[in-house]
């Protein structure tokens, strides 16, 4: 077991994030039966309030705690704990997160800020919610250079040796992450604060849109990558085989660096002041990842596969018969492997240039999103708290726990599978993302929409409820494992962290050279960025004002 | 760098497929002129309804077989009179808005434009079928978003 006061710390993130996972869904359920005409909020709430805290708290907030509380407890069991200047500064960025995260769920509830999300300029929130954001932004900052400060004190004790993988892997999570943010950092800083705050009377919309895209991406890496790492070095432990290849590994996870970033534009195609050049170029580097999600699948069915056969399984695929169906650890993170199928299938035709104007802010990318963010990566997150928190707290995962765990994760895929597919079929027939209940007028063609037998309200409330009923016995598992189950006292019945041996002695030392991976990266963005925010910045039109329109 | 052979063969196909995939729709794109909205234009935000064409919106015939239709957008409508345009001819959109970022989509078409304050958004498209079509927004664009639609008639 890692050292109390380093699980004290990962503690803290995860309650954080069930708190923020607890309100969120309920807004979902609250969003579901709005849009179904059957409920009527109070006057001094509406619908976009809900969807803005909705999508903070379950794609900003529930992730980045989470994300947060797994990797500062791998890195303690594979690097060794904390030494004091880490502990600290851990504590410093979560409590400035924090502090981000509670600033912005007030300005959201009082309906200071129901600017989405997304935040798109002109829409002009209270100034404090751009505080929010940069607070949050810097709190995660923090903490990432905490763990960078924890890996570097180790290469200095190792010199010459790869590191673990799975603080490798920490470490292209968090560059990934940091150089993300510079847009939104940029923009909110310099754009954003002065213009809410009334020291500049304009803003740059096309640009401060484009800055947000920048970050906007590869932010959905930023989730991925820790889910990643868990199908990378939990998965094969918990399916007793070691890891496939430690340098496919790193390999993939540096890629993801690459090509991650310079695509934002891909979220811009249907839009002006971007030339379709520039457009085209981004597309194609988006497509890049295509690469590195291959090896991944290739590892994850080579682990299936060499797992069951050295169980003794026969023929072509009689090793999916031995796979630990019964251990709600696997069972949990192989569904949400399943449902990354379809997912990234859809990733693909959201950003194929001309195809994009077909779902394009339609009813398909929530479809999309809850099928990505809200299933591989959520599930996958849930799939570890079984037993992280356990782990970390030194409780056993009792017997009713793990039914209650399988209860969980089949009402979630249930739920998504009935929820995003009527989202899929809506978007398909054009049924607009974002809005609250609106029938516009009885039109035709909005009644033609939602008449089928899956793409009708009733299915997608009853899929919201579900998903609902899932995330509360979810956090009744958190609470217990928490707080209420009985203490591990046997060895048996202690959790373990499943962590796969990895061969690292045939794996080349230039992929961990940072050096030269952040440099390609640099390039990448320069490549695909340089000349069109230039051309944005110098043949601006006048800047708009800020309009308040809630 | 050791790599299995079949995962060598599962990549090259991976990747042969990717190179097939883009050049597709790169020379859909560039050579059919497949591409989605866009347009280099910019325009004072605040001086829209001064600027043609949106001083005039609406629908003006260019030649024999090209119309425009000129939309500003707002919240929460378009002002628009009089959208009607004809079957079987090119119809050039042009498209900007007063105040936030907001959309102009066509319900069963692939007009699907973003409409950003200071661009102006530019789509060509022919309609096949005389019909009313739904046009609404589909970008937050604040309390009443959901209540932001008109229609296009095609004759």
């Amino acid at each position: 077991m890692i050292a109390a006061q380093d699980r004290k710390l990962a503690l803290w993130n995860i309650a954080v994030a069930y708190i923020a996972f607890l309100i969120g869904t309920l807004c979902g359920l609250l969003q579901v039966f709005i849009r179904n005409d059957a409920l009527q909020l109070p006057s001094w709430l509406d619908y976009y309030q809900i969807l803005t805290a909705h999508g903070v708290l379950l794609a900003l907030i529930y992730t980045a705690f989470f994300i947060f509380a797994f990797l500062i407890s791998g890195m303690s069991k594979s690097l060794g704990s904390f030494g004091p200047k880490v502990r600290l500064f851990s504590w410093i960025g979560f409590a400035v997160t924090l502090a981000g995260t509670v600033l912005a769920t007030a300005m959201i509830v009082s309906g200071e800020a129901s600017v989405l999300y997304t935040f798109y300029a002109p829409l002009k929130a209270s100034g404090w919610y751009y505080v929010a954001l940069a607070l949050y932004v810097v709190g995660t900052w923090i903490t990432s250079f905490a763990l960078v400060g924890h890996y570097m004190a180790w290469r200095k004790r190792n010199k010459g040796e790869l590191s673990p993988l799975f603080a490798f892997m920490t470490v292209t999570t968090i560059a990934l992450w940091v150089i993300a943010c510079l847009g939104v950092v940029a923009t909110v800083l310099f754009q954003y604060i002065p213009w809410a705050f009334g020291m500049v009377d304009t803003i740059n919309v096309e640009l401060s849109r484009s800055l947000f895209w920048y970050f906007g991406h590869p932010l959905v890496y930023f989730w991925l990558l820790p889910a990643y790492m868990a199908w990378y070095v939990v998965v094969p432990k918990l399916l007793g085989v070691k890891v496939f290849s430690d340098s496919l590994a790193r390999l993939a996870f540096l890629l993801f660096i690459l090509f991650s970033i310079p695509v934002g534009f891909h979220h811009q195609l249907t839009e002006p002041g971007i030339s379709n050049f520039w457009k085209f170029l981004q597309v194609c580097l988006t497509f890049m990842v295509i690469i590195p999600s291959l090896m991944t699948a290739f590892t994850m069915f080579a682990n299936f596969e060499i797992s069951g056969r050295k169980k003794g399984a026969k023929g072509l695929f009689g090793w999916f018969t031995k796979l630990p169906w019964k251990d709600v650890r696997f069972t949990s993170i192989f569904v949400a492997m399943a449902f990354f199928i379809p997912g990234g299938a859809g990733g693909i035709i959201n950003a194929s240039f001309q195809l994009n104007e077909i779902v394009h802010n339609t009813l398909w990318i929530v479809g999309h999103f809850h099928i990505t963010v809200g299933t591989p990566v959520a599930m996958t997150f849930m799939g570890l708290t079984f037993w992280l928190i356990p782990y970390l707290t030194g409780r056993k995962f009792t017997k009713s726990m793990q039914k209650l765990g399988f209860i969980q994760i089949i009402t979630w895929s249930i739920g998504m599978l009935l929820m995003s597919t009527s989202q899929h079929i809506l978007g398909l027939l054009g049924a607009p993302r974002r809005t609250a209940y609106s029938g516009y007028n009885g039109h035709p063609s909005a009644l033609d929409w939602f008449d089928g037998i899956l793409t009708n309200h009733v299915t997608m409330a009853i899929g919201g409820s579900i998903l609902f009923l899932s995330a509360m016995i979810l956090i009744y598992i958190v609470i217990m494992t928490m707080f209420i189950s009985p203490k591990a006292v046997h060895e048996q019945d202690f959790v373990e962290f499943p962590m796969a041996d990895s061969d690292r002695e045939n794996t080349p030392k230039w992929l961990e050279n940072w050096w030269i991976w952040i440099g390609i990266a640099f390039a990448l963005i320069i490549i695909a960025y340089a000349i069109p925010l230039t051309g944005m910045i110098h043949h601006a039109p006048p800047g708009s004002e800020g309009f308040r329109t809630w | 760098m050791h790599f299995h052979k079949f995962e060598k063969i599962w990549l090259i196909f991976g990747i042969a497929s990717l190179v097939m995939f883009l050049s597709i729709v790169g020379v859909s794109a560039f050579s059919q002129d497949h591409t989605p909205a866009g347009g280099m234009t910019t325009i004072d935000p605040k001086k829209v309804n001064e600027t043609a064409p949106f001083d005039n919106p609406g629908v003006t015939q260019l030649d024999e077989d090209t119309y425009q239709a000129t939309i500003v957008a707002m919240a929460f409508g378009y002002n628009a009179p009089e959208l009607k345009v004809p079957a079987g001819k090119e119809i050039i959109f042009k498209v900007t808005s007063t105040d936030v970022v907001h959309s102009f989509t066509i319900d069963n078409t692939n007009i699907n434009m973003m409409v950003v304050p200071g661009q102006i958004t530019t789509k060509t498209y022919t309609f096949e079928k005389p019909g009313k079509y739904l046009i609404l927004c589909n970008e937050y664009c604040g309390a009443g978003h959901h209540m932001m639609f008109t229609e296009i008639e095609v004759y």
